[in-house]
């Protein structure tokens, strides 16, 4: 089988995660395309990696995975927080941080 | 006896006593001041230690070589060694320090509604400065003394910031951006200058005996010494790169000032000496009019905005800034007497600024701290010795013969006459607008009826005094007998002039007497 | 060519002139107020004992050859870089050695007299301090080897004289008038210093031996350049024309400083500057018209303005200004006039010290009023102290035999020599010599009294008296032993050459032309201040009376031509500085400073939009490697 479908799937994928973050305001729905934009990328490194005949890619897969993981619990953490402290999840309305 | 390395024991001798001190209980203000002022005396003794063990007439010029690797893969070198200009550099601030932390025994006060900063920790920072200012004269790769350059920041901009006057925050935060400005230009430049070097050599060097005589293309060397001379121009401070300095005078302490003007800003015209001379001989034969007439409208304009100040630590920034127009204009001239008498004229402006500054501090602080000129009148009817003593600083700040002041004056002149007639000339002129402006002062703080608030001020006492005496002997001694100091200083402006590849222009007439014989080639 | 001997003997002592009263004087001012009461003493002594040791020099100088006069001391190294080489090294000579006598012994004179004249001064100690401080550097400035350290004493004088005309600083007047002095001075001091630097150039020394030697290869131009610049530093410190305005206000000072300094020593200095450097004006002739021309048009205007004042010290320093004209033209004269110029300027420093001194027991007698129209009739009330003046008087006028007469009378006999208009010019200054000395002794000694309500005049103590005497004995005889017994033209001859022309006139004519005359001016004087009443305000005058008690305009043109330009240049650049370059420093702090406030406004804490940039960015990079990876 062709390994640039899998590149080609991985982009579709990367799509779709880029147009959730920019369009969904419910911050939980903004991390899981962001999840899905991360492994969109895992898929396409393993792609490469296969293509190209070394481990590299797959290599860099795991740490993807790792960092994803250590992301996902500060995220989710930030997240609970907002919504305890403001009642909701919108990522709209917390703009402390602007100039 | 060389193996031992004294330079760098003579480095880590204030900075081990600034960490002490900076320990120290912040209860005991007293202590801290006076291990302070031990150990700037040790290290005072240390250095003449080391000046009785420098030999004027060796063949190598620079003596207490260290050098070890730091950063081998970029040709970083932990070396360090003194000619002689860098030796009479480092005795000024051994010299200055002491002096300083006595003059300044009671500038600081603990933390209140006015100022920030702890006894300690002013005591503290003074020690570190000396440190650095060791390390930045005594630095043969200008990668090293790049840090210390840059390093001198910190103690400085903490000394303006935390214990200066009104205007401390403002003056603080000037003083450091421009000099970090001119820093990052010249590390750009230095790191040209590394790729400069890995081009004809192959590797790479910080080096400075290795980038010394290494002919760079024209082309490349005046960029690289634009870099380099910006940096040192605003530290001088040149015209126009000075205005940060009348208001980092204006709101230090006059220990600070004293620091600043005496020390820090030498390490700008030691640099160009040091780096941009010998460095880019051809950059620096190019740029040398336009500096020289940068430093000529210095002298002058320095001088006449100092004729028209109303504050005296500002004023005395502008006579500064005329006085650096001076040594500036000897080291571009290329010829020995200009470049000796520069070397000169650093020291006897540390000395005569350091006078000037401290005793403008004793008369402040017996004034509610006013700096203001119009304020004072009179002041020699109460106070005669304070009134002697400024008048002493002021005739050494305008050159009078017989002082250090003249001999760096007259020799600045008189090589600048040498290489370019009509610019010697007109610098000549300065010396009477120096009189003006610096009589003036006198004239309106010291004589006359006594001012209001002035009639039953203290004169000196005791611990004022012993600051003010060591600064008043050395210009006089070197004044009349400048040998020590020409003695080793000259044999390193001939080296330098020998890498520039300049002569000095002979006379037009022959002698027809016998006493050429000690005229050089 | 003279030889130089090694100083040995009693001439190994050169250096002990100059540190005596140098010691002296870091003694006096360092010493706290313990040395109150005998400190003066220990100033007076110094300058006694320099004194001394010039008199056994001068016997010790006499005893050899005419060629082997000259002494050299040698000390140490003092300034050297390159081809660069000054030493700390001493000479004396003839010419030196007529100075040391001059200044020590006048000096002791005048020490000793300011023991009385500043006995109730609570800064005693003090002006003896910068008494003795000025003989040393005035006995620096004699005793040089070579310019440059010449030139040290040449501002150690104008140091002195800074310090001893603002000595009652407390007083405005008198602190400005020191400033001034000092100010003034130092553009003459610019020409010297540029003269040093000229020499170096020219002759790779600034010795006087070396640059004498070899000034006959020099061109001309270079010489007449060194000649110009060494007459503006005659003009700052001999107070001639166009530096002369801070002679008349220098004195604020106290009277013996007046005599000492500005009428006796250190005014002179001009004089032996050009006198020293003869060998470049015996080149430089055109440098050598300008100098007479300045001694010519200063005798004129010191002359006009001693006519007109009514402050009888304001009046001496006209004279004195007068006097060094005549001084200044004589040494532009060439070889016809040095000798006579150093004969005047010895012969006028004792009898115009005396007449200073005398001023002074006047002032101290009439409770330190200044004002001639003021005094009158004091003849008897002060009898030596007028009989002393008198003979001052009659010196300086030049009526023979007292010693002004030989001095003047050879100067104006070597102007006939040297050209006959300069020659008249020299014998109307003499009138005029005539009728203001005339005036203000008439206005002071004759006449009615005009004293002011609380003055009892009274004769000074003796401590002022001696000195008084001794310096109206030397008016009287000085003169004619220097001619006839002491020989100085032969004395100074080998120095400076000497040369002598014929005249069209016979010598005794001259004479009686120019005797005629002073005594014309004289007898218009008497008749207008002692035959007439004298009012005690004075009346508006004649323009030129008005003009000359402004000082001729000398201040209204220093002030509107470089005081006030100096001071708006100066108001200028303050702004400028404030405005263009901090404000350029400034302004570029402040152009980030807003440029971040406004693109801060970007971050408008929307986070969908921060991510739509970050997505713009990376298509942004994507396209640009393919672009890259295609083309």
């Amino acid at each position: 089988m062709n390994p640039s479908n899998y590149v080609i799937l991985s982009a579709l994928l990367f799509g779709i995660g880029t147009l959730g973050v920019l369009t969904r305001r419910n911050a939980i729905v903004v991390f899981m395309s962001v999840e899905l934009m991360l492994n969109a990328a895992n898929l396409a490194f393993v792609a490469f990696a296969r293509m190209n005949g070394n481990l590299d890619g797959q290599v860099v897969a795991f740490f993807v995975m790792v960092v994803a993981a250590a992301e996902v619990v500060v995220g989710l953490a930030i997240i609970v927080q907002i919504f305890r402290s403001r009642r909701s999840a919108s990522i709209d309305e917390p703009n402390l941080l602007k100039y | 006896m060389n193996s031992f390395p004294w330079l760098t024991v003579l480095g880590l001798v204030p900075l081990v006593g600034s960490i002490v001190v900076a320990l120290l209980p912040k209860s005991r203000p007293a202590l801290a001041k006076q291990l302070a002022f031990a150990i700037s005396l040790v290290v005072l003794g240390l250095v003449v230690v080391i000046a009785l063990q420098f030999n004027g007439s060796a063949s190598e010029p620079f003596q207490f070589v260290e050098f070890h690797d730091w950063i081998p893969a970029f040709g970083v070198t932990y070396s360090l060694g003194v000619d002689g200009i860098g030796l009479v550099l480092i005795a000024l601030s051994a010299v200055l320090v002491p002096i300083t932390i006595l003059a300044g025994w009671n500038d600081v006060e603990e933390p209140n509604a006015e100022s920030v900063g702890s006894v300690k920790g002013y005591f503290a920072l003074i020690l570190a400065l000396e440190t650095l200012m060791i390390g930045v004269f005594a630095a043969t790769d200008v990668f090293l003394f790049y840090v210390f350059f840059e390093a001198m920041l910190i103690p400085i901009y903490f000394m303006i910031g935390r214990y200066g006057g009104a205007q401390r925050s403002y003056a603080a935060m000037k003083f450091l951006i421009y000099s970090l400005l001119g820093g990052l230009f010249m590390l750009a430049a230095m790191i040209g200058l590394f790729v400069a070097s890995a081009k004809i050599t192959g590797q790479g060097t910080f080096n400075w005996f290795a980038l010394v005589g290494l002919n760079i293309d024209p082309t490349t060397q005046k960029f690289l010494f634009l870099g380099f001379f910006f940096a040192f121009a605003i530290k001088a401070p040149l015209w126009p790169f000075h205005t940060w300095l009348p208001d980092a005078a204006g709101a230090s302490k006059p220990g600070t000032a004293v620091l600043l003007l005496g020390v820090l800003d030498k390490v700008g015209t030691f640099g160009m000496l040091r780096y941009c001379l010998p460095i880019f001989p051809a950059a620096s034969d190019f740029y040398a009019p336009f500096i020289i007439a940068l430093a000529v409208i210095g002298i002058f304009y320095g001088a006449f905005v100092a004729l028209g100040q109303n504050d005296l630590k500002r004023l005395f920034a502008y006579s500064s800034m005329s006085h650096f127009g001076f040594i500036i204009l000897g080291i571009f001239v290329f010829t020995s007497v200009g470049i000796s008498g520069s070397t000169v004229y650093m020291i006897a402006h540390g000395l005569s600024t350091a006078a000037l500054f401290l005793t403008a501090g004793f008369l402040m602080q017996r004034h509610k701290g006013s700096s203001l000129l119009s304020d004072y009148s009179g002041v020699n009817k109460p106070a005669p010795v304070l009134a002697g003593f400024f008048l002493f600083a002021a005739l050494a700040s305008l050159a009078l013969p017989g002082l250090v002041s003249f001999v760096g004056e007259f020799m600045v002149l008189l090589g600048t006459f040498q290489r370019y007639m009509w610019v010697g000339g007109i610098a000549t002129l300065g010396i009477v607008i120096t009189a003006a402006y610096v009589l003036r002062v006198y004239q309106k703080s010291m004589t006359g009826p006594v001012g209001s608030g002035l009639e039953d001020i203290k004169d000196l006492n005791g611990r004022e005094i012993t600051a003010l005496v060591p600064i008043v002997l050395l210009t006089i001694f070197l004044g009349l007998y400048p040998a020590p100091v020409l003695n080793v200083v000259n044999p390193a402006v001939d080296t330098v002039m020998t890498v520039i590849g300049a002569t000095n222009p002979e006379p037009t007439v022959g002698l027809s007497s016998t006493t050429s014989k000690g005229a050089q080639q | 060519m003279q030889e130089v001997m090694p100083a040995t003997g009693v001439f190994s002592l050169l250096w002990l002139l100059i540190a005596l009263p140098l010691v002296g004087s870091a003694i006096l001012l360092l010493g706290g107020r313990k040395l109150n009461k005998w400190g003066a003493y220990l100033g007076v002594f110094t300058v006694l004992i320099d004194a001394v040791i010039a008199i056994a020099m001068l016997i010790a100088m006499m005893g050899n050859s005419a060629e082997q006069r000259t002494f050299s001391q040698n000390q140490f190294s003092w300034m050297f870089a390159g081809n660069f080489k000054v030493d700390m090294a001493f000479q004396i000579d003839q010419l030196s050695m007529v100075f040391v006598l001059l200044i020590t012994i006048v000096g002791t004179l005048i020490h000793i007299y300011s023991l009385g004249y500043m006995s109730h001064d609570p800064d005693k100690r003090k002006f003896f301090g910068f008494l003795n401080l000025f003989i040393a550097a005035m006995l620096l400035l004699i005793l040089a080897n070579n310019y440059l350290l010449l030139y040290v004493g040449w501002e150690g004088v104008g140091l002195a004289s800074y310090l001893l005309i603002s000595f009652w600083q407390i007083k405005p007047t008198a602190a400005a008038a020191g400033k001034k002095a000092f100010i003034i001075n130092r553009v003459g001091d610019v020409g010297l210093g540029l003269a040093i630097m000229v020499m170096f150039v020219t002759f790779g020394s600034v010795g006087f031996q070396e640059v004498f030697g070899s000034a006959g290869q020099a061109s001309e131009g270079t010489l007449t350049a060194i000649g110009l610049l060494l007459l503006l530093a005659a003009c700052g410190k001999s107070a001639q024309f166009p530096l002369q305005a801070w002679l008349l206000d220098a004195m604020e000072g106290p009277t013996p400083v007046s005599a000492l300094i500005h009428a006796a020593t250190m005014v002179t200095a001009g004089v032996y500057l050009i006198a020293r450097s003869h060998a470049i004006f015996d080149i430089a002739t055109t440098a050598a018209t300008a100098v007479v021309i300045v001694g010519v048009i200063t005798m004129f205007m010191g002359a006009v303005i001693g006519s007109a004042k009514d402050d009888i010290k304001k009046s001496l320093a006209g004279s004195t200004m007068s006097q060094i004209g005549y001084m200044v033209l004589a040494a532009g004269l060439g070889p016809i006039g040095y000798v006579f110029a150093i004969f005047h300027l010895l012969t006028h420093g004792v009898f115009k010290a005396g007449l200073f001194l005398g001023a002074g027991s006047v002032m101290h007698g009439m409770n330190d009023n200044v004002n001639m129209r003021r005094y009158g009739a004091l003849r008897t009330a002060m009898y030596v102290t007028y009989a002393t003046f008198i003979i001052g008087t009659l010196s300086i006028m030049g009526i023979p035999p007292f010693s002004g007469f030989w001095s003047k009378d050879s100067i104006i006999h070597a102007a006939f020599e040297s050209n006959t208009l300069v020659g008249v010019l020299t014998i109307i200054a003499a009138a005029i010599t005539g009728f203001y000395m005339t005036r203000m002794a008439a206005m002071t000694f004759y006449g009615k009294a005009r004293w002011e309500d609380d003055v009892h005049p009274h004769e000074s103590p003796k401590v002022m008296t001696i000195p008084l005497i001794i310096l109206a004995i030397g008016s009287t005889f000085l003169g004619m032993g220097l001619l006839f017994w002491g020989n100085i033209e032969t004395w100074l001859e080998p120095v400076v050459g000497i040369q002598k022309e014929e005249i069209a006139i016979p010598e005794a004519l001259l004479m009686a032309i120019t005797l005629v005359l002073v005594l014309a001016g004289a007898a218009y004087g008497w008749i207008q201040y002692a035959r007439r009443e004298v009012p005690t305000i004075a009346p508006r005058g004649s323009w030129l009376t008005r003009a000359a008690r402004q000082d001729l305009y000398g201040d209204v043109i220093n002030d509107t031509l470089v005081v006030q330009p100096s001071f708006w240049v100066s108001r200028f650049l303050v702004w400028f500085d404030g405005s263009w370059i901090d404000g350029l420093v400034n302004g570029s702090a402040a152009f980030f400073g807003g440029l971040s406030g406004r693109l801060r406004h970007y971050q408008t804490g929307f986070i969908r939009s921060y991510a739509l940039s970050m997505v713009g960015g990376a298509v942004l990079v994507v396209l640009a490697l393919v672009l890259v990876r295609l083309s």
